[in-house]
C-alpha cells in the first residue's frame, strides 16, 4: 500500500488491459484473413492460401507490407493533424473495450479477478461517447489531407455516424427500460436469470444491428469510402500504416460492435442451456469464467461473420437512400419500439391491469 | 497533495490553456478541436466530483454532437489562415468589451455568495450518479423534464417532416 494505491490492483487492471488490447488487435488481424476467405467462399474462388497452411500467415505479411511502405505527407496537408487523424481513430476503436465484461471473475491468487477492466454504471454510456469520439477520426484526417474528395468523404462518413447514433440511442433506450440499468455486467447477470433480450427486443435488436453496420463504416453503408465515386475516400492521401490504422480501426471496431451487441441482446458471456452458478459450484469458478469467455467468444465470432456475410452479399446504398432509411425509417421505427415497450413495461409493473 | 489534488490542478490548468487557445488560434478548426479538449477537461471535473452521468453526456452532447456540427460548417467554408478575411478592428475591441462585460457579471453575481463554507464533496457524493439524478429528475423535477423533452422529440419529429416534404 504504497502512496495509498492498491498496486496489486493496478498491476492486475494493466496486465487486463494490454490482455485485451492484445486480443483485439489479434481478432482484427484474423479479421481481415476471414474477410478475404469469406469472400473468396461466397465468389467461388480461393482466397489467400500462399503465406502459411490455409494463408494463415497472410494478415502478418500484410502487415509487413503496409510498414515497409513508404510514408507521405502531403506538401500542402496540416502535418500535425494529419499524423493525429488515423491516431485518434484507432484509439477511440480501442477504447471502446473497457466496458465490455468479457467474463465473470476469476480466483487466483486469493483474490477475485473481474474480467472486465471497469464496472462503471453508465457502462453503455460511455460506449456511445467513445463512438461519436471517432467521427473525428475520420473528419480530422479527411480535413487534414487537403483534398476536396477526402474532405467529402469525411463530411458524408461523419453525417452519416451522427444521424444513426440517433437511432441507435433510441433502440437503446427500450432495451434500458427493459433493465433498468447502465451497467453492462448488470445487464448480463440479468439475462442468465432470465430469457436473452433478443426475445424481449427483436426490433431493438434489428435497428442496433443496421446502425451499427453504419456506424463502423461497412457495406452497405460504406459511403465515406464509395470508390467510384470519390476515389478512395477519406484516407485517399494516406501511405504506409497510416493507412493501415485507418483500415484496422474497422476491423477493431467491426469486433468491439460484434462484442456489444452479443452483450446486449445475447446474453454476452452466459453459457447458453445451462445454470452457470451451478456449474461453477460443480467444476470450480475458473473453468466456469474460462468457458464463458468462450462462449461470448463464439457469439462474436458469429457476428463478425454476419459482417462479412452482408458486406459481400448485399450492394451499397445511395447517399439519399441511406439518409432516407437513417431518418424516416429507422427513428420512426424506434420511437414506436420505445412507446410500445413503455407501455408494456407499465403494465407489467401494474400487474397487467389497466 | 493526494491524487485528486493533482488531478484537480492538471485539468484545471489544461482547461484554462486550451480556452486561452480557442481564442488566440488563427485556424478556426484549430480552434474547434483546442474546444474539444476544453470540454474533455470539463467532463474531467465532473468524474472527480463523482457526477460519471454528467461527465459522459457532456462528451456525448458537446464534444460529439455539437462540436461536429461547428467542426462541418468551418469545414465546408473552407476557412484557410491565408484565404480568411482580416477581421474588422472594432469588431475586435467590441469583442473584448462584452467579454469583459460577461465576466464582470459573472463576478458581481458571485461576489456575495456564500463559497467559502461550500466545499465541494469530491469522490464521495452521490447526486451526479445516475440512480439518484433519475430519482431527482422523476419526482422533484417530472414537469419540467417531461417539458422539455417533448419539446426535444417535437424537434426531432419536425426534421422528418421537413425532410420529408420533397
Amino acid at each position: 500500500m504504497l502512496l495509498g494505491i492498491d498496486w496489486f490492483f493496478i498491476l492486475e487492471k494493466s496486465i487486463l488491459i494490454a490482455a485485451i488490447i492484445s486480443l483485439s488487435l489479434v481478432v482484427a488481424m484474423y479479421s481481415t484473413w476471414a474477410e478475404r476467405k469469406v469472400a473468396a467462399l461466397i465468389q467461388d474462388r480461393r482466397g489467400p492460401n500462399r503465406a502459411g497452411i490455409f494463408g494463415i500467415l497472410q494478415p502478418l505479411a500484410d502487415g509487413l507490407k503496409l510498414f515497409m511502405k513508404e510514408e507521405i505527407i502531403p506538401n500542402l496537408s496540416n502535418g500535425f493533424l494529419f499524423v493525429l487523424g488515423p491516431g485518434l481513430a484507432m484509439l477511440t476503436a480501442m477504447m471502446t473495450s473497457a466496458v465490455i465484461p468479457w467474463s465473470s471473475h476469476l480466483e487466483l491468487f486469493g483474490r477475485n479477478i473481474d474480467l472486465q477492466i471497469a464496472d462503471i454504471n453508465i457502462g453503455i454510456l460511455y460506449i456511445f461517447g467513445v463512438v461519436s469520439m471517432g467521427v473525428y477520426g475520420i473528419m480530422i484526417g479527411g480535413w487534414a489531407s487537403n483534398n476536396k474528395f477526402s474532405l467529402m468523404a469525411a463530411i458524408r462518413g461523419a453525417s452519416q455516424i451522427i444521424s444513426y447514433e440517433l437511432a441507435m440511442g433510441l433502440s437503446i433506450i427500450a432495451l434500458l427500460m427493459l433493465t433498468g440499468s447502465l451497467s453492462l455486467k448488470t445487464i448480463v447477470e440479468q439475462q442468465q436469470d432470465h430469457l436473452w433480450n433478443i426475445v424481449y427486443q427483436p426490433l431493438g435488436f434489428l435497428i442496433f444491428l443496421v446502425c451499427a453496420f453504419a456506424e463502423c463504416n461497412r457495406t452497405p453503408f460504406d459511403l465515406s469510402e464509395a470508390e467510384s465515386e470519390l476515389n478512395f475516400g477519406y484516407h485517399q492521401e494516406y501511405s504506409s500504416m497510416k493507412l493501415g490504422f485507418y483500415l484496422f480501426a474497422e476491423y477493431v471496431n467491426m469486433f468491439i460492435s460484434s462484442a456489444v451487441m452479443a452483450t446486449l441482446f445475447f446474453g454476452g458471456y452466459d453459457i447458453p442451456f445451462i445454470n452457470d452458478a451451478s456449474f461453477g459450484d460443480a467444476h470450480g469458478q475458473n473453468l466456469l469464467a474460462i468457458l464463458q469467455g468462450l462462449s461470448l467468444f463464439v457469439k462474436v465470432a458469429f457476428f463478425i461473420f454476419f459482417f462479412i456475410w452482408v458486406r459481400w452479399t448485399i450492394p451499397r446504398f445511395r447517399y439519399d437512400q441511406l439518409m432516407r432509411l437513417g431518418w424516416k425509417g429507422l427513428i420512426p421505427l424506434a420511437l414506436i419500439n420505445m412507446v410500445i415497450t413503455g407501455f408494456i413495461v407499465l403494465l407489467k409493473a401494474n400487474d397487467w391491469h389497466f | 497533495m493526494g491524487t485528486t489534488q493533482i488531478l484537480f490542478w492538471f485539468l484545471s490548468v489544461l482547461a484554462i490553456l486550451s480556452a486561452i487557445m480557442v481564442v488566440v488560434s488563427k485556424n478556426p478548426v484549430h480552434s474547434v478541436l483546442w474546444l474539444i479538449i476544453v470540454f474533455f477537461a470539463i467532463s474531467g471535473h465532473y468524474i472527480l466530483l463523482n457526477a460519471q452521468f454528467l461527465a459522459i453526456v457532456n462528451l456525448i452532447v458537446y464534444a460529439g454532437a455539437i462540436m461536429v456540427l461547428f467542426l462541418f460548417v468551418i469545414m465546408l467554408m473552407n476557412l484557410n489562415a491565408d484565404a480568411e478575411p482580416q477581421k474588422n478592428k472594432w469588431l475586435k475591441i467590441a469583442g473584448v468589451i462584452a467579454g469583459g462585460a460577461l465576466l464582470l457579471v459573472f463576478v458581481a453575481a458571485l461576489k456575495n455568495a456564500d463559497l467559502k463554507n461550500q466545499i465541494a464533496e469530491v469522490n464521495s457524493g452521490d447526486i451526479g450518479l445516475i440512480h439518484n439524478l433519475g430519482i431527482a429528475l422523476f419526482n422533484d423535477y417530472v414537469i419540467p423534464f417531461e417539458i422539455s423533452s417533448v419539446l426535444f422529440l417535437s424537434a426531432m419529429v419536425g426534421a422528418v417532416v421537413i425532410g420529408k416534404k420533397d
